[in-house]
């Protein structure tokens, strides 16, 4: 459950103040499929960014599963990030020395879960996304749909509450990006809240809730029941 | 993220930048090499010239003709002629006190050694028998000036004056004339070689008071003089110099070095210049320092995204500036050993070389080579740490 209530964003390019978020008030399920569509420069990245915990609002608040994030912690908001969020870009952000199943273990290092269970765990989701072949390898002998298997793999492997994806398929052809979109598509048949930012309204309009963004506030917000 | 993981992971980011890595664990291992070669050098030289000093005589005194104002100098050559000369008599004097177990008198100069079909300036000591014991020196053939036969004008050669005069017949029993009175050679000394800027090689050596006789003088140039026991030392310096103010009408006229004093005052003039030395190899660690400070920076700014990334998924600023610290770890640790094992392969090179010279490092030198690698190491990250861990997540993910 994500609650926003008056949330604004400014940022400051030299005299100028660009009003990234404008007074934002956005409530979202658990489990939803949202996709946020909207010009270039509308505050889509900004929005996903500050739900994501990567960056802080001006004023505002946000909820989170019915607790208050904005004031809290760096390190605590670090939890957040890896315990309940997880993240697919555009660009795959994989670190490019290490392996498959190096990056996608990442998130379990960092919160230090055991060895054991770490292997066990990595395994399942290169089952899972179809990548047992291409564990060792790095990611540039990866093609772009496998790399971002492998980034979902990794987004997924913390078995987060929410995954936010910013132009998940904005670097893949058009059929990757269709099997990309089933793969995050079926996480949110299992109770992920998914949330997609996208220029392709084809693509937005497979989400049942659909925001239209512009200027840093949102015009439209459109459910609808059978995509 | 647990400690092992940090270190795994950050050497993984080592191993994988390889060019970058050997560089700075070269540029490590070379200032840690330098110090420990160098302070291998420099204790060598200290153990080497102790080692010669050893060898001129144990528990040896020397009594010199003038006054020194400070230990360690060698006022005889600096003041030149002095008050009074050191006589024989003084000698003997000294010869008869409880704390000296022997004495040899010096008498030096230089005359022209002849044969019938060979001439050639030579330098001359006169002594007495027991040069050779105090001295530390060895006969190769024959005997010395034999006890008691002060009086036999009896020669003993070093050991390449006899082989240039004597090539074919054995020097023993030979007849030389030296200036204008002849000598039987009685000695061969063994070949010793240069110690301490006197080569015995090329010396003779006849009784004192024919020294004395052939260059025409009643003085010596020093008296040397063994004490007892190492103990006894201090001791035999105070009566040897009451003995002689008392043979010298109460004028405190003459100076007494001690063997001991002397080697201390090269101990610590070398060992000073070991640790300069080492200084100075020790700045080439503070180079490598910047060196790594500077590779670590651009590391950051390389790894931009990267470190966006790793915050995207959950890591505090703490993870991620001890991931770039244990990186900078790894590399001084790394140097730092490899430098350790460079400079003790340089050692025992410069020992197979030079087997005399014993360079070997001191453990206290090595010890904080391999500190000071480690701290500038780790220094040096401190900026690059925290400008990684202080960027901005989105900005660091957007960064190409
Ligand atoms: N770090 C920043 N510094 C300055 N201005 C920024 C920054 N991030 C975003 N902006 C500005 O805020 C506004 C919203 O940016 P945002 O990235 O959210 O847009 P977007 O809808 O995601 O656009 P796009 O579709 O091009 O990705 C833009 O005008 C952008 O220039
Ligand atoms: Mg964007």
């Amino acid at each position: 459950m994500i609650r926003l209530i008056n949330i604004t964003r400014t940022f400051t390019m030299g005299e100028q103040a660009v009003l990234a978020l404008n007074q934002i008030n956005l409530q979202i399920a658990s489990g939803e499929y949202l996709s946020i569509m909207g010009p270039s420069g509308s505050g889509k990245s900004t929005l996903l960014n500050i739900i994501g915990l990567l960056d802080q609002p001006d004023s505002g608040q946000y909820e989170l599963d019915g607790k208050a994030v904005t004031d809290l912690t760096e390190i605590e908001q670090a939890q957040i990030r890896r315990e309940k969020i997880g993240f697919v870009f555009q660009s795959f952000h994989l670190i490019p020395r290490l392996t498959a199943a190096e990056n996608i273990e990442l998130p379990l290092t960092l919160g230090g879960v055991p060895i054991d269970e770490r292997k066990v765990r990595v395994q399942n989701a290169l089952q899972d996304f179809e990548l047992e072949q291409r564990a060792n390898h790095r990611p540039a002998e990866l093609s772009g749909g496998q790399r971002q298997r492998v980034a979902i793999a990794r987004a997924t492997i913390m078995q987060p509450s929410i995954i936010l994806a910013d132009e998940p398929t904005g670097n893949l052809d058009h059929q990757i990006g269709a099997e990309v979109m089933l793969l995050l598509e079926n996480l949110q048949h299992q109770g992920t809240t998914l949330i997609i930012v996208t220029h392709d309204r084809e693509l937005g309009s497979r989400a049942n809730r659909q925001i239209a963004m512009r200027d840093g506030k949102i015009l439209t917000d459109q459910t609808h029941d059978t995509p | 993220m647990t400690l092992l993981d940090t270190l795994q992971t950050a050497l993984k980011a080592v191993i994988s930048y390889r060019i970058r890595s050997v560089l700075i664990v070269l540029a490590m291992s070379l200032g840690v090499a330098a110090v420990i070669m160098l302070t291998a050098l420099g204790d060598g030289a200290r153990n080497f010239v102790i080692k010669q000093f050893s060898s001129i005589g144990t528990n040896l005194l020397v009594v010199l003709p003038g006054r020194a104002e400070t230990a360690g100098s060698f006022p005889g050559a600096v003041l030149g002629q002095t008050p009074r000369d050191l006589t024989l008599h003084d000698a003997q004097l000294l010869g008869r006190l409880p704390q000296v177990k022997r004495y040899a008198p010096l008498s030096i100069g230089a005359a022209e050694l002849s044969t019938a079909n060979r001439l050639r300036e030579v330098t001359v000591l006169g002594s007495n028998e027991n040069l050779i014991p105090i001295r530390h020196m060895k006969l190769a053939l024959g005997s010395f000036i034999a006890q008691g036969s002060e009086r036999s004008a009896q020669i003993v050669l070093g050991a390449k004056i006899a082989a240039d005069f004597f090539p074919h017949t054995p020097a023993i029993g030979q007849r030389v004339r030296l200036g204008d009175s002849r000598f039987l050679v009685s000695g061969v000394l063994a070949s010793q070689g240069e110690s301490m800027g006197f080569n015995t090689d090329e010396i003779v050596i006849i009784p004192v008071d024919y020294a004395q006789a052939l260059f025409n003088t009643t003085s010596l140039f020093r008296i040397l003089v063994e004490a007892n026991n190492h103990e006894e030392i201090a001791a035999a310096k105070q009566v040897i110099l009451a003995t002689l103010k008392q043979s010298h009408d109460g004028e405190d006229d003459s100076t007494v070095i001690t063997q001991d004093a002397v080697l201390a005052t090269f101990d610590r003039i070398l060992h000073t210049l070991t640790l300069a030395v080492a200084g100075i190899a020790a700045i080439s660690l503070i180079v490598a320092g910047i060196l790594i400070m500077n590779v670590m920076l651009v590391a950051v700014s390389q790894r931009t995204s990267e470190i966006g990334l790793l915050k995207a998924i959950g890591a505090t600023s703490t993870d991620i500036r001890r991931l770039f610290f244990t990186e900078a770890a790894w590399l001084s640790l790394v140097g730092a050993l490899l430098g350790f094992l460079l400079g003790q392969l340089g050692s025992l090179l410069i020992r197979i070389l030079y087997p005399q010279f014993p360079a070997w490092a001191p453990s206290w030198a090595s010890a904080a080579a391999i500190g000071i690698a480690l701290i500038t190491g780790i220094i040096a990250t401190i900026l690059p740490a925290i400008k990684a861990a202080q960027l901005n997540a989105v900005v660091a993910l957007n960064r190409k």
